[in-house]
């Protein structure tokens, strides 16, 4: 009897929750794989022709910018990840060993986290504006001549080569302030105690620090290639809707972006379909490398 | 090798710049080859004065000697000592092997005779079969010694245990204790070990210093300063059941509780704190001290008598005499202190009187 009130009660607690997750992530995610196997969806008109299993994924292949779009994602995701993982993790330690000024540099770290993207994304924008820009102005000083980051006609690499900064940049604010609650919940007394036994600071963070932050590192790393994965905000944030520099329009054009192309053309038959097939190959992308991810880390990671 | 603290302050400063002395002016020589307790209530500066031992503190004032060498200033990694913490420490994620190893691999001992010490070292501690277990599936017990066996590894100058019973239920400090003990007396390392308990202190340690409030109170072999207590804190601190303190007077040569006499001193007439241990009276046929008896636990081979007096700082005394006197509640009886078992303290000072 009473295990039942409270499981009642229990369902009561989880409806806002549950109403807000059917709506708008289980339903889409069914209608999506409903949508992909359907022929010549008409979307304004409600109507299909019959079936197909492979059509719709086959004009996302045959989509001109497929191939790029797949690039850059991957691109994207393997090196901003590893990349901003690792600064994050080093940034964290120093801040966790410094007294003084810890609490402005903290707060200095976590800005971009409250900051919107788009914003910060003009900013870089500018910070890489071929005639103006900080990164040129300060290459200048090493007498290297101004490069064409993201201006009129830059090339994909340099333009690549930006957005990974950004992205790096982006992501690092949730990471550091994981990672320092992590380390702040690390016994002290284990560093006494490697200090006892004369270990040499590179060795405690391999041996002590890196092991014991593990789960936090696992479940950071987890969670941000998932979201490198659906690369988009930060192109549009440094290049807007043309996703690339001017005159190299669509340079950087990601997974998540073909969908949203195929969406723009919904009117069109089938072009539903496609945009849900694109979303459910990034889908399937995402799941086996999150699959791989987790069988790989189980010897890794220790709680 | 010798350890020799001289002068030894430690200030802490909190954030509003209030200062707490918990050292303070500490000088001691602890002898080579010896097992030392640093004993004392908690908050006395014991486990501070063992952090600055071990370098983990700085002091803020004074010197500490290993042997010749001064080593006030010298980082921990470099005074060659084996700590273990109160909660042991343990590398969660490593094995015990991985654990006792961690030592020897930070000297780049090579790793055939790395694995042969941290055999060796797990078998005298009698943890030689668990070397693959990591330490959430070990016991407290195992814990214990696992940690002793990494700060041993290394074979450090001095060994340095904070609390290392405090975790362990009753059964298993009994049994750690002894075998801290033996440990200490196979590798003969100077070792130095905190604790509250003075029992604990007391059963294994060759000499016990005892602290309160940052200030050194005696040191010495523990039956020694039992016996011969210099100041009442010291008495009340030794000792189970503690020693029962009585107001009490000094009077032409005559030690007074009340108006029974119990001893004889030289010193001259003052207001005193008389202590008498609890097994230091004898029941007797006629005496100045006649009392009733409240209790009486019998356990074991001891009687304890609970027995109420007016000139006391608690409500009642214990007198543990033997079995065989048949007394019950009620009972009036004489007693009789023992001469050796009776210590006069200063009112004011608690200093020993003569």
């Amino acid at each position: 009897m009473l295990e039942e009130k409270h499981n009642i009660k229990a369902w009561f607690y989880l409806a806002p929750a549950m109403v807000l997750l059917l709506v708008f992530t289980f339903y889409p995610i069914f209608n999506a794989f409903f949508l992909v196997f359907l022929k010549d969806y008409n979307y304004l008109q409600g109507t299909w022709d019959g079936f197909t299993l492979t059509e719709n994924f086959r004009y996302v292949f045959k989509n001109q910018n497929f191939a790029q779009a797949m690039t850059n994602t991957l691109l994207i995701t393997f090196v901003s990840v590893p990349v901003s993982v690792i600064v994050a993790l080093l940034v964290s330690v120093w801040l966790n060993s410094i007294k003084k000024l810890r609490g402005t540099f903290q707060t200095i770290f976590f800005l971009p986290y409250v900051t919107n993207a788009i914003a910060i994304g003009m900013a870089f924008a500018f910070m890489f504006n071929q005639n103006y820009g900080l990164i040129n102005t300060f290459l200048g000083w090493f007498g290297i001549n101004p490069v064409n980051w993201v201006g009129l006609g830059a090339s994909w690499s340099n333009a690549m080569f930006s957005l990974l900064i950004y992205t790096v940049w982006l992501g690092m604010a949730f990471k550091i302030m994981v990672f320092l609650s992590g380390l702040q919940s690390i016994d002290k007394q284990y560093y006494d105690a490697a200090r006892v036994d004369s270990t040499k600071r590179s060795r405690i963070f391999r041996k002590i620090t890196v092991p014991l932050l593990s789960p936090m590192i696992f479940y950071i790393t987890i969670t941000s290639f998932i979201g490198a994965f659906k690369a988009y905000t930060e192109v549009i944030g440094m290049f807007g809707e043309r996703l690339g520099p001017a005159g190299n329009d669509r340079a950087l054009i990601t997974v998540v972006a073909l969908v949203y192309d195929a969406l723009d053309r919904s009117g069109a038959p089938g072009a539903l379909s496609e945009a849900a097939a694109a979303s459910i190959i990034l889908f399937g992308i995402t799941l086996v490398f999150t699959l791989v991810n987790m069988q790989v880390s189980k010897k890794r990671v220790h709680y | 090798m010798e350890i020799r603290l001289q002068n030894l302050t430690k200030v802490f400063q909190s954030k509003k710049a209030e200062e707490t002395v918990a050292v303070n002016n500490l000088d001691v020589t602890i002898p080579s080859g010896k097992l030392i307790g640093l004993l004392g209530p908690s908050g006395c500066g014991k486990s501070t004065t063992l952090y600055m031992i071990s370098g983990l503190l700085r002091p803020t004032n004074g010197k500490i000697f290993f042997g010749e060498d001064d080593v006030t200033t010298v980082p921990p990694e470099e005074r060659g000592i084996g700590l273990v913490f109160q909660n042991y420490a343990l590398y969660p994620h490593m094995t015990v092997q991985q654990n006792i190893m961690f030592p020897l691999e930070n000297l780049k001992v090579p790793k055939d005779e790395a694995l042969q010490q941290a055999q060796d070292i797990a078998d005298l501690v009698g943890i030689g079969n668990l070397m693959n277990r990591k330490p959430a599936q070990l016991s407290g017990g195992q814990q214990q010694r696992v940690a002793i066996a990494r700060a041993l590894v290394k074979k450090p100058r001095v060994l340095l245990l904070d609390e290392p019973l405090s975790n362990l239920d009753a059964r298993l400090r009994l049994q750690t204790r002894e075998e801290i003990k033996r440990i200490q007396r196979e590798t003969g390392i100077t070792t130095i070990f905190v604790t509250h308990d003075q029992e604990e202190a007391m059963s294994i340690s060759d000499e016990i210093i005892l602290m309160k409030e940052g200030v050194k109170q005696q040191m010495g072999h523990p039956q020694d300063v039992y016996d011969d207590p210099d100041n009442l804190f010291v008495a009340k601190f030794l000792g189970t059941p503690p020693i029962n303190v009585f107001d009490g007077v000094v009077e032409s040569k005559k030690v007074k509780i009340g108006k029974a006499t119990v001893t004889k001193s030289k010193s001259a007439d003052q207001e005193v704190v008389v202590g008498v241990r609890p097994e230091g009276f004898n029941i007797v046929e006629k005496s100045d001290l006649q009392v009733q008896v409240e209790f009486v636990e019998t356990v074991g081979r001891d009687t304890t008598l609970i027995i109420k007096n007016p000139n006391q700082e608690d409500k009642t005394f214990r007198a543990i005499v033997d079995a065989d006197n048949k007394v019950k509640p009620g009972d009036k009886i004489h007693l009789d202190v023992k001469p050796h078992k009776v210590f006069v303290f200063n009112r004011e000072t608690g200093e020993l009187v003569e």
